[in-house]
């Protein structure tokens, strides 16, 4: 009989009943069934091929230390293979023999080796299951109540319960001294910046003309032909000290309709030139760039949640999670024929934000 | 056998080992440790290992992480690329996307760590998630592991939070999308998203210090906490013991398997090099993220299919299943549904399910240890809440790729967003439904079978001209798998010690009948006698 802690190996068929009846705790409504079927202990064990034929035994040592080597292989076939497979930089494919054979290499080491143990482990050691005994988590009685006679004579001799004034004070500086770590942590943000100020506003102003993303070559109206659309950032764009950040507010597509199929509000007669139209990019729903149109339809697919925005219709939303339109950036022509904006957008442009309205 | 061994060991005694042994244990007392833990007994079973490959994966993320630190630079600073991939030479891009691209085309085995570090990472959150839902089918956080169940699923979160780290920081055009829709999420938030999102880019999006941030992150704080969270999660399975399936001679008060040393040593260990070596040869066939093809972020271009890495897709799904309009001004203030629903609905549903122990334990006013596994089908609501569960997260993965469900089966988007709508919505009660059904038959048919034996096949004619087919008894070990289970009744109202009803007894015996009205209870012996009679 060996049940105990360190894995003693003899099973002996388990007293259940008598064990079953010791669980301490409430069983809630649990149904304790008087007459269950008795557990009916350990079933006799029954020895495997290599215990009782020595040479299947011989043959699984054979397989366990043929994979170890063959691991030993793999190591020096990987060391090899960084040699002999070096990146050319003028052969791509260079890339692609490194990564296989060097992997190919760890691989074969690594599985040998792992494969190679748990084949010892299951068809030669010492196969027998052992028993350990489980004790309840909660510790004895006696530990709990000197843990817990502990605290009191700790609470007795520093007085902690009966200083009440001492004790509500040190918790008070206690909750107190993280504080500055957290106000420390404003500075992930820039000082001086209101960040509804800088939501608000883009680069596009009164005459900055529409040029093309990324060149930055302006368009000239009549290069904007029936049914075409260009990816627009704002003239100057790639001089500014943060243009990423400015392009994530400013980035524009423009389009041509023909002038019957637009249904143009009274307020922004003025925004389109001869059916021509410009819409922000930036997904009023969480910001991804909405950059597929449909020619056919004239609708404005988003590649991440999928919104719809019909142009024909001012960029309203006709499916998806998005609910504001895009917003509309007014144009114009200036002297020379170049596609230039009347004004920054009139409103916000990209996600929704709390302060807006 | 004992004379041969006991012969070499005594040579053996001044040898270097026990040398070693000696001059350690005079200065570190391991040989305690060595007595406890040495010959502690690990259960064997298929189930067992998801937990391991989680562990093991963490490792091989680890030690791939550490190379690719060495390469790697956490900078916005953009710089020209010049290095060997042809296509981008000139292209203006960030340092982090540069050494990302340098790591993978120019230095030897860059790549493949590359991939190993990516698949590794795939893996871990994967067998996470298979571990749990063992955990969850097999009743396997009741008391005393209720705790870590709470702290694996903190983990789970935290394997996420890593990924979702990992992932933005080569700076191409598809993470940086992602960081977009969170800084879109964030925005959505009231009252304090718009300065959080301020807060987290330093500024305007995009910035140039989010990199830089999610590298502290990534490398030092959440695989500090993902540590310290499995250092505290395995010491807990040493203190519990490993639970047990039922099985002949297995009871509540012991723990049947392998020793330690040496059997369940060689097999974990060698599962260990199982589990790199498989992720290995993943990386060295199969090319995950290659963000040469995807180019530096713009906030203007994106392509077409864009989804996240798997396991935020239900993050990502939820998003796109809101229906147009959800998003209203109300006091001068914008109010995001269409964003804050989500969240909510998402963050409802990870509390439920990290606080179901406790729900669960509630209910049963069950407070002994369980230590054999239940069965799914021996608790089958519980497992039909399970199945539920699954098919609610299942509709918001697959709404991540509504996109390219509609491209690749011809469907239209807009059909296929309404169809994975009403799965999220409908699917968990048709899942509940079906689940419960399929258990309480499960259960009924292990009861016949315990009963009456299982159909031999064989059909015998009784002097009597009458035709049985006759039934096959089993033995008691296979009758032990199908009759030793614990089953629960619904909740008794009574009054309680001032003659009262509380409100909180009233709502536990209104679930308390939901769960357990309908109830298959075990064969008792009584019944096995009477059942001789019949065949």
């Amino acid at each position: 009989m060996a049940q105990d802690d360190n894995g003693g190996h003899e099973l002996t068929t388990a007293n259940s009943s008598a064990v079953e009846h010791a669980r301490a705790g409430d069983p809630g409504t649990a149904v304790i069934v008087q007459d269950a079927v008795p557990n009916p202990g350990f079933p006799t064990h029954r020895p495997r091929i290599t215990d009782i034929n020595p040479v299947k035994q011989r043959r699984a040592e054979r397989v366990v230390y043929t994979l170890f080597y063959l691991s030993i292989v793999g190591s020096i076939w990987a060391i090899a293979a960084y040699m002999m497979f070096p990146i050319e930089s003028s052969d791509p494919g260079s890339v692609r023999l490194n990564t296989l054979f060097i992997g190919l290499g760890i691989a074969l080491a690594l599985l040998a080796i792992g494969i190679g143990a748990v084949h010892w482990g299951k068809a030669l050691m010492y196969e027998q299951e052992g028993i350990d005994l489980r004790h309840p988590v909660r510790g004895s009685e006696v530990t709990i109540e000197r843990a817990v006679e502990i605290f009191q004579e700790a609470d007795q001799e520093s007085g902690f319960s009966r200083r009440t004034v001492v004790r509500n004070s040190l918790i008070g500086a206690l909750i107190a001294f993280p504080l500055p770590a957290i106000v420390l942590f404003r500075g992930l943000g820039p000082q001086n910046q209101n960040p509804v100020t800088l939501l608000s506003h883009t680069m596009w102003k009164a005459g900055t003309r529409l040029t093309r993303d990324p060149e930055g070559t302006p368009i000239k109206a009549t290069d904007v032909t029936l049914g075409s659309a260009f990816h627009v950032i704002p003239e100057g764009l790639n001089e500014t000290p943060d243009p990423l950040e400015e392009k994530a507010k400013a980035a524009v597509l423009l389009m041509r309709l023909n002038p019957a199929d637009l249904n143009v509000s009274p307020a922004r007669k003025t925004w389109n030139y001869n059916g021509i139209v410009a819409y922000s990019k930036i997904c009023t729903h969480v910001g991804c760039p909405v950059a597929l149109y449909e020619q056919q339809t004239h609708h404005l697919l988003c590649p991440c949640h999928q919104s719809q925005f019909d142009i024909t219709h001012e960029a309203k939303v006709i499916f998806g999670p998005a609910k504001r339109p895009l917003p509309q950036l007014p144009i114009t022509v200036d002297a020379e024929g170049y596609l230039v904006a009347r004004s920054d957008f009139t409103e916000p442009v990209g996600p929704s934000f709390w302060e807006r309205n | 056998m004992s004379t041969t061994t006991a012969a070499p060991r005594a040579a053996k005694k001044g040898g270097f080992t026990a040398a070693a042994a000696n001059y350690l244990e005079d200065r570190t007392s391991m040989s305690a440790a060595v007595r406890e833990f040495g010959r502690k007994i690990f259960p064997d079973h298929w189930s067992f290992l998801l937990g391991e490959v989680a562990l093991y994966s963490f490792i091989v993320i680890l030690l791939s992480g550490t190379f690719l630190t060495f390469f790697f630079q956490a900078s916005q600073a953009s710089v020209i690329y010049d290095g060997s991939f042809v296509p981008l030479k000139g292209v203006e891009m960030s340092s982090a996307m540069s050494s990302t691209l340098n790591i993978s085309f120019d230095i030897r085995g860059g790549l493949l760590m590359r991939q190993v570090h990516h698949w590794a990472a795939l893996l871990f959150v994967a067998s996470i998630g298979l571990h749990m839902l063992r955990i969850y089918f097999t009743g396997a956080f009741r008391k005393p592991r209720e705790l870590n169940w709470v702290i694996g699923f903190v983990l789970f979160i935290l394997a996420m939070a890593e990924g979702f780290t990992g992932y933005s920081l080569p700076d191409d055009l598809l993470s940086g999308n992602g960081l977009r829709i969170i800084d879109g999420l964030i925005k959505g938030i009231p009252l304090v998203g718009t300065w959080i999102s301020f807060l987290l880019f330093g500024g305007e999006f995009p910035g140039t210090a989010i990199v830089g941030r999610l590298y502290t992150l990534h490398i030092l704080l959440l695989p500090a906490l993902v540590l310290a969270m499995i250092a505290l999660h395995l010491l807990f399975v040493v203190v519990h013991k490993h639970t047990q399936y039922a099985g002949p001679g297995r009871t509540q008060e012991n723990v049947i398997g392998y020793p330690v040393l040496p059997v369940y040593a060689a097999k974990a260990g060698g599962f260990f090099f199982i589990v790199f070596g498989v992720v290995v040869l993943m990386a060295s066939f199969f090319t995950i993220n290659p963000i040469w093809n995807y180019g530096p972020y713009d906030p203007s271009p994106v392509s077409a299919g864009t989804q996240p890495d798997w396991y935020i897709g239900f993050a990502d799904g939820a998003l796109r299943l809101i229906p147009p309009g959800w998003e209203f001004v109300w006091l001068n203030h914008t109010w995001s549904f269409n964003i804050l629903t989500p969240l909510i609905v998402i963050g409802v549903f990870i509390v439920l399910v990290m606080f179901y122990p406790f729900i669960e334990s509630w209910i049963t006013g069950d407070r002994r240890e369980h230590h054999i596994l239940d069965r799914p089908r021996n608790a089958p609501t519980r497992t039909a809440i399970g199945a539920a569960g699954v098919t609610f997260y299942a509709g918001l993965w697959a709404a991540a790729s509504s996109d390219l469900i509609a491209t690749h089966f011809m469907l239209t988007i807009e059909g296929v967003i309404h169809a994975i709508q009403a799965i999220v919505v409908l699917g968990p009660f048709v899942a509940f439904f079906i689940a419960k059904r399929v258990c309480l038959a499960l259960q009924k048919k292990d009861r016949s079978i315990a009963l009456h034996g299982y159909e031999s096949g064989r059909i015998v004619r009784l002097p009597g001209g009458e035709y049985i087919e006759v039934h096959e008894r089993l033995d008691e070990y296979e009758r032990w798998r199908l009759v030793s289970f614990e089953s629960y009744q619904p909740l008794m109202l009574r009054p309680n010690s001032r003659g009262k009803i509380t409100v909180g007894q009233r709502v536990r015996a209104g679930i308390s009948r939901w769960f357990f009205e309908d109830r298959i209870a075990p064969v008792t012996m009584r019944e096995l006698e009477e059942g001789h009679g019949h065949h």
